[in-house]
């Protein structure tokens, strides 16, 4: 989502291996949706808060103030130009650069204090590999819901608030003790909030992992589908946002239970599906490889498509496919493209978006809004 | 009529010679509006005793920028905010560089001078900027 920011500030190393940030300005989602483009390919760590004031006082000086929608920095990177805005940056950079002195650094240092790693722990991980191997529910919980850690023994655990056919993102406060006991008992008392709206447990030893997986199971909160279609970030919606022109939640809840009945989840693989309840989108739809946009026309909910969408480091807005779908026909359309999409691909191996990347619009738009036949065949 | 503000408090603005930055040759006050460029004052700032920088409205902060800048120019004169800006901006202007604000009466008399010695008391603290340059 870096690129999808007013500023987005991606930690890059240089040549020398020393640590800084690539810079990008003037991205944003909402009404009008742009990537941002990179105005410093590196910058070095101890410029960073020079150079963020520098990009704020351009923007302050160019900044629209005519029409409060404009008033963005994605506007004004677009208006004045990918390559003036950058050199009015650096100008603007070189006067501020000399008025810091150092104290920025070293309190940069004490807050590194704060954020020290844990004391991890040097333990056998036997118990995890056989339990591994023994169970199948664990097995498929590890496969989708675990990241790789900088040490070996460990795991990042993602806890899914994706439960089929449950609220996108609702914890329970009874979960929500639960969770903060396991962070407390496994997890280095250290926990964290995704935006796709799930609960990471940062540093957790393997052989941990199966009593963890067994105390989440009990409490619901074991679902196995992290990164797969059900692992929707759905905005609040007309249910409850005085703001949307349509429903989100039911629709994120239908896509999940129907396609665990049709039991597909796992087949179609890594995916991500985004809904947004309204223009300002909340639900990042634009950034979904698909993404699912509710408007109101005239009075009854109709819902926009959009394909090929990307917020990881190879950003890309997706594109829309047409006309959009009553509310009673979106998981229907949604199961044409995922059809088109199993039917079209080389191996299981590649994605959806790489498979979007490769063959493009026309035969998801065709499986989409071409006849009854079309239909059928799925 | 206007009212300025300072650290002292209001004072009735008086009578005084100021001209757009057109206008400028050898006179020791201008005013600035907010999409004029600082850099324009370059070799001029000496002659200089009051620089005016607008505020259309409370909402616009192009003249914080241009306050900063003018300091970073090295202009020592009197530097006031002219326009509707409000009280809970005072300790903003203050650290842009602005000795105070020139407002006008409906906005004095709507936020009489305890609120703005309010702000005025410790503009200094909780000045994280100024903090982190050091």
């Amino acid at each position: 989502m870096t690129k999808a920011h007013d500023i987005g500030l991606r930690m890059v190393r240089n040549a020398a291996g020393e640590p800084g940030f690539e810079v990008m300005v003037g991205g944003g989602l909402g009404r009008t949706p742009m990537i941002g483009v990179t105005v410093r390919e590196f910058l070095p760590e101890a410029d960073l808060l020079p150079y963020v004031e520098a990009v704020l006082s351009v923007y302050n000086t160019l900044g629209r103030r005519d029409n409060k929608y404009k008033a963005r920095i994605k506007i004004t990177v677009h208006e004045t130009g990918a390559a003036e805005i950058t050199r009015m940056i650096e100008a603007r950079f070189a006067e501020l650069r000399p008025l810091f002195g150092g104290a920025d650094q070293k309190l940069l240092a004490e807050i590194r204090e704060a954020f020290a790693p844990p004391a991890f722990r040097n333990a056998p991980v036997d118990a995890y590999d056989a339990f591994y191997k023994a169970d199948p529910t664990f097995r498929a919980w590890a496969d989708t819901n675990l990241t790789v850690h900088r040490n070996a023994q460990y795991a990042i655990v993602t806890i899914s608030l994706k439960a089929h056919g449950e609220t996108p993102g609702d914890a329970t406060s009874a979960q929500m003790r639960l969770i903060a006991d396991l962070a407390e008992k496994y997890g280095h008392s250290d926990l964290r909030i995704s935006h796709e709206q799930n609960v990471i447990l940062p540093h957790v030893h393997k052989s941990d992992l199966p009593t963890l997986h067994a105390a989440l199971l009990q409490a619901g909160l074991g679902t196995a589908n992290v990164g797969l279609l059900s692992d929707i970030i759905a905005c609040p919606g007309m249910d409850y946002c005085a703001l949307a022109t349509a429903r989100s939640i039911p629709v994120a809840q239908e896509l999940a239970t129907h396609f665990e009945a049709l039991k597909l989840e796992h087949e179609i693989g890594p995916l991500k599906i985004k809904i947004s309840g309204c223009i300002n989108a909340c639900g990042h739809h634009h950034v979904g490889h698909i993404g699912i946009l509710g408007l109101d026309r005239a009075g009854v909910e109709n819902y926009q498509i959009t394909l090929g969408g990307d917020g990881t480091e190879t950003a890309v807005i997706g594109d829309k496919t047409g006309p959009g779908f009553a509310y009673t026909e979106i998981v229907p359309a949604i199961e044409r493209i995922l059809r088109a999409y199993l039917g079209l691909r080389l191996e299981p191996s590649e994605t959806f978006l790489q498979a979007f990347r490769r063959v493009g619009m026309e035969p998801f738009k065709t499986a989409l809004y071409e006849s009854d036949s079309a239909q059928d065949a799925a | 009529m206007t009212v300025i503000v300072t650290d002292a408090g209001f004072s009735p603005a008086t009578q005084r010679e100021i001209v757009a930055l057109a206008d400028l040759t050898d006179q020791t006050a201008v005013d600035l509006a907010n999409t004029d460029d600082p850099h324009e004052l370059v070799g001029r700032l000496d002659q200089l005793t009051l620089i005016r920088v607008a505020f259309p409205a409370f909402n616009d902060g192009r003249a914080f920028t241009i306050a900063r800048r003018l300091r970073e120019l090295g202009y020592t004169g009197q530097l006031l905010a002219l326009g509707p800006v409000i009280a809970d901006q005072y300790a903003m202007l203050r650290r842009v560089g602005f000795d105070g604000a020139e407002i006008p009466d409906e906005i004095a008399a709507r936020q009489p001078a305890d609120q703005w010695q309010f702000r005025a008391a410790d503009w200094k603290q909780h000045h994280y900027q100024a903090r982190l340059r050091a």
